[in-house]
């Protein structure tokens, strides 16, 4: 019978239950059972090993591009699902800037169906604020929820229309729904394909200041104030909208944020290394020593909720060209994992935390099952190893698409296991 | 090769004695330059292809010219659109560039950054003729063989850079070359033309024209593009005129007896030169255009695989 798992001589660390120790992991009939120090294994259960390895609750990740409908050649449900495991997501949540956007049951249906016919990782969609995500007018929220989708977000472009963004707040409460909202104030930004200082400048490639994501932060925390809606700040990435964030929490407003691995570790200076590399072009841009020092302050004191993503993947079409005719975008799945861990190795974050953002964080701030190994919870379980070292190449990726700008380098840390409702969906990593 | 390196693509990866090598090369060339039969066979059987994405009448002519002096064949291959809506990238193009043979391709492009990715899918030298806000390297070491032909030197002296520093690739290739031969930079326009952190690359800002020319040994005034009226960086080309362009009496009130001025050309006269000062004694901008065919025969010579010694020769 393998209705039963058991995960034993890892560290378990579950930031949700108080948990770090050695300890063994039960999951029976695809909810955890069990977490406890002995434990007697029954006949016919499947055993797994995880000595030398954490066990933690499979990462959810509130922000990826699975371009399924419409770009498949980039990345399909299944691809992306596949691409999620095998760096220990077992959720996540799929931004609506697919072709056509999800602003209506037909697509959020068809990618919840691509999902269970993939089997992988669970997958919520998100659906549009605006109708065709144009900004202009509401999407229907109500029929998007009971279709299934879990947020609202015209990821991709801001909502510039602020009366729209107050409108959506209010309208959005009354499903309880949180708005991802990207926050650029795209006059601001204008042509500007990197982040504005001594990098772009050497490079002669047009800036963005910072500024152009925080004015857009406050004036959606104000809008928050005014609305009592749920704003989320995707992929926050600088030390304004860190700052604001904080002040917005302190004083108790609906306000939670995510930030990507990417922001958390790569700077403009890098742009510049890489002599135009479009791997390293994303919205929003990679910033400056000091944004970077500020999102991981903020993410370890919990202004910034949780680690997401923005898993976005693009072919050599829209890659191989010059950086400025590039699209926006990296993909984030097979790489978080390591990428976050040399912070602890750095000294900047604590395991705990870590694990939390990726995990309890992400769960809470859009209220979805998982993130936890307290009993009954959801069987979803990510192993890792902390010590594996491996070299990222174009071939590691199980994604359709390898524009990372982590290729070529070596990474510590990587997930062995990935199980999802008490199946294991990913054993061992692809060989590079 | 120029020293180490392969491509000419940008004066920020060059150092000083690779900018040494150019400039002393091209007063060889120049000797050439200036001979009632102005060909040589340096270069005979050698081919160059001038990729013109960006309109360009001086830059092309003048590596076209460079070229044929030194007996290379040149092809010009111009396209006035940009890859994406012509329909072919720009690595397709060069690459079928590239199955012709040439030995060194010249590229002028509107995105920063593209003759860096055409050097990384091609095997001849890649030589950059100007690339968005970037780089314009040619155009930078002609400003050095121009001003270090006038004063004797580099060393020591000031340079004031005038205009719209944040769309010149001139002043960027201008600021390295200049600043890694021991000259002094100082930029001048106003904060809306001023990169975000420039001072980090070895100059002083000022948003004075009088503080950025008095006293300085040479001043390059750069081209103020219309299309930055409105942008909005400045209010228009009067008031812009008024403070950042130089006519007459600043010339001669601020501006010491021997400074040069240089201009990357095309002027705009009455914006930011009068045209007493485009065509006056500090005036240096023919040499400019005469010199960059000389220096561009050096960097075609060297790149195209010519030995420096018997250039000298």
């Amino acid at each position: 019978m393998n209705d039963v798992i058991i995960i034993r001589g890892g560290r378990v660390i579950d930031p949700a239950t108080g948990t770090d120790a050695v300890r063994t992991v039960v999951l029976r009939d695809g909810a955890v059972a069990e977490v406890a120090e002995r434990v007697e294994a029954p006949t016919g259960a499947t055993i797994l090993d995880a000595t030398g390895r954490w066990v933690t609750p499979g990462f959810i990740d509130l922000h990826v591009h699975l371009r399924e409908p419409g770009q498949e050649y980039k990345e399909t449900v299944a691809t992306g699902a596949r691409a999620a495991v095998a760096g220990g997501f077992t959720s996540i949540v799929c931004m609506p800037n697919t072709k056509p956007v999800n602003d209506t049951l037909a697509v959020t249906e068809l990618i919840l169906a691509r999902a269970a016919t993939a089997g992988l990782a669970r997958v919520y969609p998100c659906g549009c604020i605006s109708k065709g995500s144009s900004g202009e007018e509401l999407a229907e929220y109500g029929e998007l929820q009971a279709g299934g989708c879990v947020a609202l977000s015209d990821d991709g472009k801001p909502v510039m229309s602020s009366s729209l963004m107050r409108r959506a707040l209010e309208y959005a409460r009354t499903f309880g729904l949180p708005l991802t909202v990207h926050e650029e104030d795209l006059a601001l930004v204008g042509k500007g394909v990197m982040h504005e200082g001594a990098s772009s400048t050497r490079l002669g490639l047009k800036g963005i200041p910072g500024q152009a994501e925080e004015v857009m932060v406050l004036r959606d925390i104000a809008l928050a104030e005014l609305t009592g809606g749920r704003v989320h700040i995707a992929h926050a990435s600088s030390a304004g909208t860190v700052r604001a964030v904080r002040e917005a929490k302190r004083r108790g407003l609906p306000v939670t944020a995510e930030v990507t691995p990417h922001h958390l570790s790569l700077t403009d200076e890098d742009v510049a290394a890489s002599g135009y590399s479009t791997d390293f072009k994303m919205s929003p841009p990679l910033r400056s020593r000091a944004d970077v020092a500020a999102c991981v302050e903020g993410l370890a004191d919990g202004t910034l909720d949780c680690i997401a993503t923005d898993h976005a993947p693009h072919s050599p079409v829209e890659k191989d060209v010059e950086f400025d005719a590039a699209l926006n975008g990296i993909i984030g799945l097979e790489t978080a994992f390591p990428v976050c861990l040399a912070l602890v190795k750095a000294g900047t974050l604590t395991e705990r935390r870590l694990v939390e953002a990726l995990t309890a964080s992400p769960a809470r701030a859009f209220g979805l099952p998982g993130g936890t190994l307290a009993r009954g919870a959801p069987a979803d379980v990510a192993i890792l190893d902390p010590a594996a070292e491996w070299l990222c190449t174009a071939g590691s990726f199980h994604s359709k698409s390898t524009n990372s700008p982590w290729k070529g380098r070596r990474l510590t840390g990587r997930c062995t296991h990935a199980i999802v409702g008490g199946r294991l969906v990913h054993a061992g990593g692809k060989e590079s | 090769m120029i020293g180490r390196q392969k491509h000419c693509i940008a004066l920020e990866d060059f150092s000083r004695e690779e900018l040494l090598q150019v400039l002393d090369l091209a007063v060889s060339m120049k000797e050439v330059l200036l001979r009632p039969i102005k060909k040589v066979p340096s270069l005979r059987g050698k081919s160059v292809v001038n990729l013109f994405f960006e309109a360009s009448t001086r830059t092309r002519s003048s590596f076209e010219i460079a070229a044929k002096v030194l007996s290379a064949d040149a092809l010009n291959w111009t396209s006035a659109s940009s890859s994406v809506t012509k329909g072919e990238t720009l690595v397709d193009t060069a690459r079928n560039l590239e199955a012709m043979r040439p030995d060194v391709l010249v590229i002028r492009h509107s995105a920063s950054g593209a003759p860096r990715l055409v050097a990384e899918h091609v095997g001849c030298a890649v030589v950059s003729a100007g690339d968005g806000a970037h780089e314009h390297p040619s155009q930078g070491l002609l400003d050095c063989f121009t001003i270090r032909e006038k004063l004797g030197t580099l060393e020591g002296k000031t340079l004031a850079i005038v205009g719209d520093i944040s769309h010149s690739r001139v002043a960027r290739s201008d600021l390295h070359a200049f600043t890694k031969l021991g000259t002094t930079v100082r930029l001048c326009g106003p904060p809306t033309m001023i990169p975000a952190g420039v001072e980090g690359l070895g100059c002083t800002v000022t948003h004075d024209l009088r503080t950025a020319v008095e006293g300085a040994d040479a001043v390059v005034m750069l081209r103020i593009q219309h299309e930055r009226i409105g942008d909005p960086l400045i209010p228009n080309t009067r008031e812009y005129s008024r403070l950042w362009g130089l006519n007459g009496k600043k010339a001669r009130e601020w501006l010491k007896p021997s400074a040069l001025i240089l201009h990357p050309g095309p002027i705009n006269r009455g914006v930011e030169l009068s045209p007493d000062v485009a065509d006056g004694p500090h005036s240096v901008i023919l040499d400019q255009v005469q010199n960059g065919v000389a220096v561009r025969m050096a960097i075609l010579y060297l790149l195209a695989g010519g030995d420096p010694a018997e250039a000298k020769a």
